[in-house]
C-alpha cells in the first residue's frame, strides 16, 4: 500500500471503524466487502479539488475534524417529532437518528399488502443474501471517498420492496434525523430500494435536524425499477445548520419504468447529492426537478449524472439554484447516450441566480452523445435579479425589496409546482419561501 | 388645478442628452398628447416620471400635486397615483398575475394608510373591472405577461390601470404594435378610465389613436424640448405633412441647441 492520506478525519474514522461492531458482522460476503472498500479508503483518503467531480467542493475543513463514528445513545436520544412540523402523511414512515433506525419514532404497523419495509440492521441478522447485489460492491473511482466509507461502515437504513403490479398510495415517508449529542458524529446509512414489475410507490426522502450540531451523514440509496415501475421521489434536505450531509442516490431504470424525483436542498452548511441514473431499459423515462436555496456560509453541491443506455429513452431535469450572502452552490450536470441508445431525448436546464456580491455558483452542464437520432438539449446560467422585471414591480407600487422576493420565489418555486402530491407540494414550498429573503406571505 | 408642472426638464441617458429643457403643464382630467419622431425624447420622458434607473436628471424639475416627483422611488410614484403603461411590457414567469396585481393595490393602499384588500374584495373588484376591459378572466391566472400576445400585454396594462386607479396615467407607444381592433379595445378602456380627478399623457408615434383618444392638447416633441402645442388638429396637420413639417417650423431647434 501507498502512504495513506492522513488527516485528523480519516484517522478518527480508521481508528474507530477497527473497533466497530456492525450489524451483520459475520456475513463473509459483506465483511470482505466492508473490509475491502475500508482499506480503499485508507488508501485514498478524502479527495481534493484536483479530483474532477470534486473541483468545486473542497473538503480542506472537513479533512480537520476528528468525528466520533456512530452513535451509541442513538436508541434512546429524546426525540420530538412535533418539533419537526411533519408534513401530515397518513403511510408508513421509517425514522432514523443519526443512522440508527428507531421503532419508537416509526409507523410500520398496518403495512399495504405488497409493501416489504423494514430497517437494514434486521435485514443482516436474517436473511441477507438478496441484499449482496447492493452491498457487496466495490468502489474504486477517484472522488468515491464516501461511497467507500458507506460501504464499509453502514450498518442501518431501508430495505424497501414493492413486489410486482402493486401500488402504493400514501408517500413512504424516510426520516433522517441529527440531534444534539456530546460530540460531533459522523453517521452512515444505506437504503436498498426496489420497485417490482409494474409498482407504483411514492416516496418522500426527508432530511431534518433537532439543533445545530455539527455532525456528519453519509448516506447511500440504491433505487431499482423493474420493468413498467413507477416511482415518484421527494427529497427535502432540511438538515441542522452547522451539519454536513454527503448524499449518493443511485438509479436503476428498466424498460418503460418512470422515475420522477424533486428535490429540495434548504439547510446544512456542507450538502453534497450525487444523482446517478441508468436508463438501461428501452422507453424508460427519468424526471429530475430540484432546488437550492442557500444563505450564510452554506455550501451545497449537485451532481447530475444521467447515462442513457438503451433505445428510446428520455430524461428531463430542470434545476435551479439561488445563492445568497456568502454561500456556494455547485452544480454538475453529466449526460452520456451511450452507443446504441438510439432515440434518445434527453434535456437539462440550470438556472442560477447570485442575490449577493459574496455569493458563488459554479454550474457545469456536460453531454456525450455516442448514438444515433437524438435529441439533446441541455443549457446553464448564473445571473441576477431582472432589472427590467424589478422596474415593472416597482412601478405598480411594490417595495424593492418585496419585488425582489416575489422574483425570488417564482425563480424557485417553478421546479416544485410540478410535484403531484398536493401535501408534500404545499410543505417544501412554504418551506423554500421561508428559507428565501423577503419572500412573499401569500401564494 | 395642476397636477404636474414640468420645467426646464434636462436628462441623459448613457451620456446622451436627450431631453433638453423640456416644459409641459398638465391640469386635473386633462388628457396630453405627446408626439414626435423617433429619438425625440418621448419614452425618455415617460421613463423619467416613473424613475427607471438609467435616466439621469441634470436639470431642471418635476411637481407632482404640489411635491417633487424626481425625489421619490418608482413603488413611492405609483402610490402616489403615478402609472406608467409600458411600451415593452415585461413578461415576469413564475407570478401569478392575479397575485401580483392584489400585492400593487395592497403595496399602494398600505402605503397610503389606507386598509389592504382581502381576497374576496379584490375579486369583486377584478370582476367589475374585467367588464369595462373586456379581458378574458384566463389571462388572470396565467404568469404577468407569460406568453401573452402583443395586444393581450397592452390590454394587460390598461386592465392594471384599471384596477390601480391613477391620478396620472402615461401611456407609453400604447398604441404600437397593435391591430385596428387591439387598438380600439384599448382607447375604449382609457376612454372608460377618463375622469375629472385623472390626466393622461399619450405619448405615441402616429395620430391614430388619436381618432379613438380625443386629447385635450397635442404637443410635439422634437430633439429633447415640445417645440409645439395645440389642440387635436395638429395632430391632423402632423399626420398629413409629416414630423418634416416641424423640422422647417423649427429648424433652429433641431439644428441642435441654436437657443440657450
Amino acid at each position: 500500500m501507498s502512504q495513506p492520506a492522513r488527516s485528523p478525519f480519516v484517522d478518527s474514522l480508521l481508528q474507530a471503524a477497527s473497533q466497530m461492531q456492525l450489524p451483520g458482522r459475520g456475513i463473509a460476503w459483506l465483511d470482505a466487502a466492508r473490509h475491502d472498500n475500508l482499506a480503499a479508503f485508507a488508501v485514498a483518503g478524502l479527495p481534493d479539488t484536483r479530483v474532477e467531480a470534486w473541483k468545486y467542493t473542497a473538503l480542506r475543513a472537513l479533512a480537520q475534524r476528528s468525528l466520533v463514528l456512530g452513535d451509541a445513545h442513538a436508541a434512546e436520544r429524546a426525540i420530538d417529532l412535533q418539533a419537526l412540523r411533519l408534513p401530515s402523511l397518513d403511510g408508513p414512515r421509517l425514522t432514523f437518528v443519526h443512522g440508527v433506525f428507531r421503532a419508537d419514532l416509526s409507523k410500520l404497523d398496518e403495512l399495504p399488502q405488497g409493501l416489504s419495509l423494514q430497517p437494514l440492521s434486521e435485514v443482516l441478522r436474517g436473511e441477507a443474501e438478496p441484499l449482496r447485489f447492493a452491498l457487496a460492491k466495490h468502489y474504486r473511482e477517484a472522488g468515491d471517498a464516501f461511497a467507500q466509507l458507506n460501504a464499509a461502515l453502514a450498518g442501518d437504513g431501508v430495505v424497501l420492496r414493492v413486489a410486482a403490479g402493486v401500488k402504493i398510495a400514501q408517500p413512504v415517508h424516510l426520516l433522517f434525523l441529527g440531534a444534539p449529542a456530546e460530540t460531533e458524529l459522523a453517521w452512515h446509512a444505506r437504503n436498498v430500494i426496489e420497485l417490482g414489475e409494474g409498482a407504483e410507490l411514492s416516496l418522500f426522502e426527508h432530511h431534518a435536524g433537532l439543533g445545530g450540531q455539527q455532525h456528519l451523514g453519509n448516506l447511500v440509496s440504491d433505487v431499482v425499477l423493474r420493468e413498467g415501475a413507477k416511482l415518484q421521489h421527494t427529497a427535502l434536505q432540511d438538515s441542522a445548520s452547522g451539519s454536513s450531509l454527503i448524499r449518493r442516490s443511485q438509479l436503476r431504470l428498466h424498460a418503460r419504468a418512470h422515475a420522477s424525483l424533486h428535490v429540495l436542498e434548504l439547510g446544512g452548511v456542507l450538502s453534497r447529492h450525487e444523482l446517478q441514473a441508468e436508463l438501461v431499459g428501452d422507453e424508460a423515462q427519468l424526471e429530475t426537478r430540484g432546488v437550492f436555496a442557500l444563505n450564510g456560509r452554506q455550501h451545497a453541491d449537485t451532481q447530475l449524472a444521467i447515462r442513457h443506455q438503451a433505445l428510446r429513452t428520455r430524461s428531463a431535469s430542470v434545476w435551479r439554484g439561488v445563492a445568497d450572502e456568502r454561500s456556494r452552490g455547485v452544480f454538475r450536470g453529466a449526460i452520456v447516450v451511450a452507443e446504441g441508445a438510439d432515440g434518445t431525448d434527453a434535456s437539462l436546464s440550470n438556472k442560477n441566480l447570485l442575490l449577493s456580491a459574496g455569493a458563488e455558483i459554479d454550474t457545469k452542464p456536460e453531454l456525450e452523445i455516442y448514438a444515433d437520432e437524438v435529441k439533446a438539449a441541455h443549457g446553464a446560467t448564473v445571473g441576477q435579479l431582472d432589472e427590467r422585471a424589478l422596474f415593472y414591480l416597482r412601478s405598480r407600487g411594490i417595495p424593492l425589496v418585496e419585488a425582489r422576493g416575489m422574483l425570488t420565489a417564482a425563480f424557485c418555486r417553478a421546479v416544485l409546482d410540478s410535484l403531484p402530491h398536493e401535501i408534500l407540494r404545499n410543505h417544501l414550498s412554504d418551506l423554500l419561501l421561508a428559507h428565501l429573503p423577503n419572500a412573499p406571505t401569500i401564494p | 388645478m395642476t397636477m404636474l408642472k414640468i420645467e426646464n426638464l434636462h436628462a441623459r441617458v448613457e451620456g446622451k442628452e436627450i431631453l433638453k429643457g423640456l416644459n409641459l403643464t398638465v391640469n386635473a382630467g386633462e388628457v396630453h398628447a405627446v408626439m414626435g419622431p423617433n429619438g425625440a425624447g418621448k419614452s425618455t420622458l415617460a421613463n423619467v416620471l416613473s424613475g427607471r434607473d438609467g435616466y439621469e436628471v441634470t436639470a431642471g424639475s418635476v411637481s407632482y400635486n404640489g411635491i417633487d416627483l424626481l425625489a421619490l422611488e418608482p413603488e413611492q410614484r405609483a402610490a402616489a397615483g403615478v402609472f406608467l403603461a409600458f411600451q415593452y411590457p415585461v413578461e415576469i414567469p413564475g407570478v401569478n398575475n392575479t397575485y401580483f396585481l392584489r400585492a400593487a393595490l395592497n403595496a399602494q393602499r398600505k402605503h397610503r394608510g389606507e386598509q389592504e384588500l382581502d381576497s374576496m374584495k379584490f375579486l369583486k373588484l377584478v370582476r367589475e373591472k374585467l367588464k369595462v376591459m373586456q379581458i378574458s378572466d384566463e389571462l388572470l391566472h396565467r404568469a404577468v405577461n407569460e406568453g401573452f400576445s402583443g395586444g393581450e400585454k397592452k390590454r394587460n396594462e390598461i386592465f392594471q390601470m384599471a384596477v390601480l386607479e391613477p391620478q396620472l396615467a402615461i401611456l407609453d407607444e400604447t398604441d404600437s404594435g397593435l391591430d385596428i381592433d387591439a387598438l380600439k379595445q384599448v382607447a375604449e378602456g382609457v376612454n372608460a378610465l377618463r375622469a375629472v380627478s385623472r390626466s393622461f399623457i399619450l405619448v405615441t408615434h402616429y395620430q391614430r389613436l388619436l381618432d379613438y383618444i380625443e386629447p385635450d392638447f397635442v404637443h410635439v416633441l422634437a430633439d429633447g424640448r415640445i417645440v409645439e402645442s395645440g389642440d387635436k388638429s395638429l395632430a391632423l396637420k402632423l399626420e398629413e405633412h409629416g414630423y418634416a413639417w416641424i423640422g422647417e417650423r423649427h429648424a433652429p431647434a433641431l439644428a441642435g441647441g441654436a437657443q440657450a
